[in-house]
């Protein structure tokens, strides 16, 4: 029997390890370590999700926030004209376009300016003569103007661009949003033509509004006359005092004319010595020399075109 | 590289991925779609270090990335998803190429799509599941598919580039002395 006397060996012959050791020799995370940062995930979506507004992650997300806040406002400051780059690169052609196409829309906007200031006219005609109707409780056609008479026929009449096909007959009513502007001679299925009350032949009933006093308005002819309209009261002891207003006396069956629309107001009183009766130069309401829409008042019935009595500026009922 | 070396080198990666990815990416987005630099961050360094320090180091990002500005979902749920990210291409690398060695240019693509994949679809499915943002599943598809794709062409650059850092060694270049030519002897 002999000692062993070689040097011990530095190693063991066999390594023996634990399966803990062998997964910590090659790198893989232990199951307990896996498990802990699942859990640690999911602990931390329903801390966050449950704390709402006031969970603990808020904080932290705020101070990040803090720090990489101004970075991305500095890159954000950097990254635009690089990103917009290819923005910049554009050919001649697709300028021209572009500029084409600018240039027509600027045409439209300007035309669509242009008409602004009429179409607000054409509001305020369309809600005045609502108002108008309203008030006197009939129902109107709406039409517009579309012709005058010349001046030598020596008649003052207008086309309006509504007839037979639009109920009109002759001798109906028509008014504007001033007041009364004449009645209807004549219709074709398109258009009327309209004798305006400036007409030397015509002669409207009219009664002082103030005192319901009775007279005659008759045309002096003309739209450049400066005394386009006279009032003679049938009582000769009334004398009509300037500043009263005239409206319709109103026809048996509202042909011609129908009652209470304004004709105009007195601004002139004359003394016929002859006569021994008074006559007054009446101001019309209405401005002849601008007619635009006007409305002929027609029986109330299911025409669309009619114009309400109780018709709302914006949109007719 | 490991030790504390390596740990200083993933901070860093995990940073400038982030800064890059909230800064200057959202400028870059396709249909609203950013490159996830912090994930493919991720996957370069699963690739050439241990499914350990790979879970740990995507667990880290995905806390980071959780509460980085712009983010207003449950925290967790990016760190769960880098979490299984970093563990699943480091467990994949290690049985396949065990060493640590450089991978291939391929394998490098391959795994950032497939770690793409696998994080936005985790990401979009844990949001189904809390109903954090309550969209529906074929929309999710969409832009799951849309963010890897966009992925792809990041990690041509980004996971070499992290692959790379990781595998470098520090210190000093060991000094390489070129033998000197004899002498030409004059004849």
């Amino acid at each position: 029997m002999s000692l062993d006397t070689r040097p011990p060996r530095q190693r063991p012959v066999r390594q023996v390890s634990t399966p803990r050791e062998r997964l910590e020799a090659s790198g893989m995370p232990s199951r307990s370590l896996l498990v802990a940062l699942v859990l640690a995930c999911v602990a931390l979506m329903v801390v966050d999700l449950s704390g709402g507004k006031d969970s603990p992650i808020a904080p932290v997300r705020r101070v990040v926030g803090e720090v990489i806040g101004p970075a991305q406002a500095a890159v954000s400051e950097v990254m635009g004209p690089i990103v917009g780059l290819p923005g910049a690169l554009r050919t001649n052609d697709a300028l021209r376009d572009d500029l084409a196409v600018a240039k027509d829309r600027n045409a439209d906007l300007e035309a669509e300016l242009e008409r602004a200031g009429y179409n607000d006219n054409r509001y305020d005609e369309f809600a005045g003569m609502c108002q108008m109707i309203g008030d006197l409780g009939y129902a109107v056609s709406p039409a517009h103007v579309i012709g005058y008479g010349s001046a030598q026929s020596f008649s003052d009449t207008v086309t309006i661009d509504a007839g037979s096909d639009a109920g009109l007959r002759p001798d109906m009513t028509v008014l504007n949003n001033d007041g009364l502007v004449g009645r209807v001679l004549a219709v074709t299925s398109e258009t009327a033509t309209v004798l305006l009350i400036i007409d030397p032949a015509s002669t409207v009933g009219g009664r002082v509004g103030d005192n319901m006093e009775n007279g005659m308005v008759d045309g002096q002819g003309g739209f450049e006359a400066d005394r386009p309209l006279e009032l003679r009261l049938l009582d000769n002891t009334v004398v009509p005092q300037k500043g009263q207003a005239v409206v319709t006396w109103g026809s048996e069956g509202g042909a011609p004319y129908v009652s209470g629309v304004p004709i105009g107001e007195v601004s002139k009183t004359f003394e016929e010595l002859r006569l021994g009766t008074f006559r007054a130069v009446l101001e019309p309401y209405v401005d002849f020399t601008s007619l635009g829409l006007v409305g002929v008042v027609v029986p109330a019935g299911d025409d669309q075109r009619v114009i309400a009595a109780d018709c709302v500026p914006g949109g007719t009922r | 590289m490991r030790g504390t070396p390596r740990l200083v080198a993933a901070l860093c990666t995990v940073v400038v991925a982030l800064l890059l990815q909230v800064t200057v990416f959202p400028h870059l987005a396709w249909n609203g779609v950013v490159p996830d630099l912090v994930l493919l961050a991720v996957v370069g360094a699963a690739l050439v270090t241990d499914a350990r320090f790979a879970t740990l180091l995507g667990f880290g990002a995905g806390l980071l990335l959780d509460v980085a500005p712009p983010a207003d979902h449950a925290a967790g749920r990016w760190a769960l998803a880098l979490l299984v990210v970093g563990y699943v291409v480091g467990r994949v690398a290690h049985d396949h190429q065990p060493g640590g060695q450089r991978p291939s240019y391929p394998v490098m693509l391959a795994a950032g799509a497939a770690g793409a994949f696998v994080g936005t679809s985790l990401f979009a499915l844990s949001g189904l599941v809390l109903r954090d943002p309550a969209v529906g599943v074929g929309e999710l598809l969409e832009v799951v598919l849309a963010a890897v794709a966009y992925d792809v062409l990041a990690a041509v650059v980004v996971v070499p580039a992290t692959v790379w850092l990781f595998t470098r060694e520090p210190g000093p270049r060991p000094a390489q002395v070129t033998p000197r030519l004899p002498r030409r002897t004059p004849v």
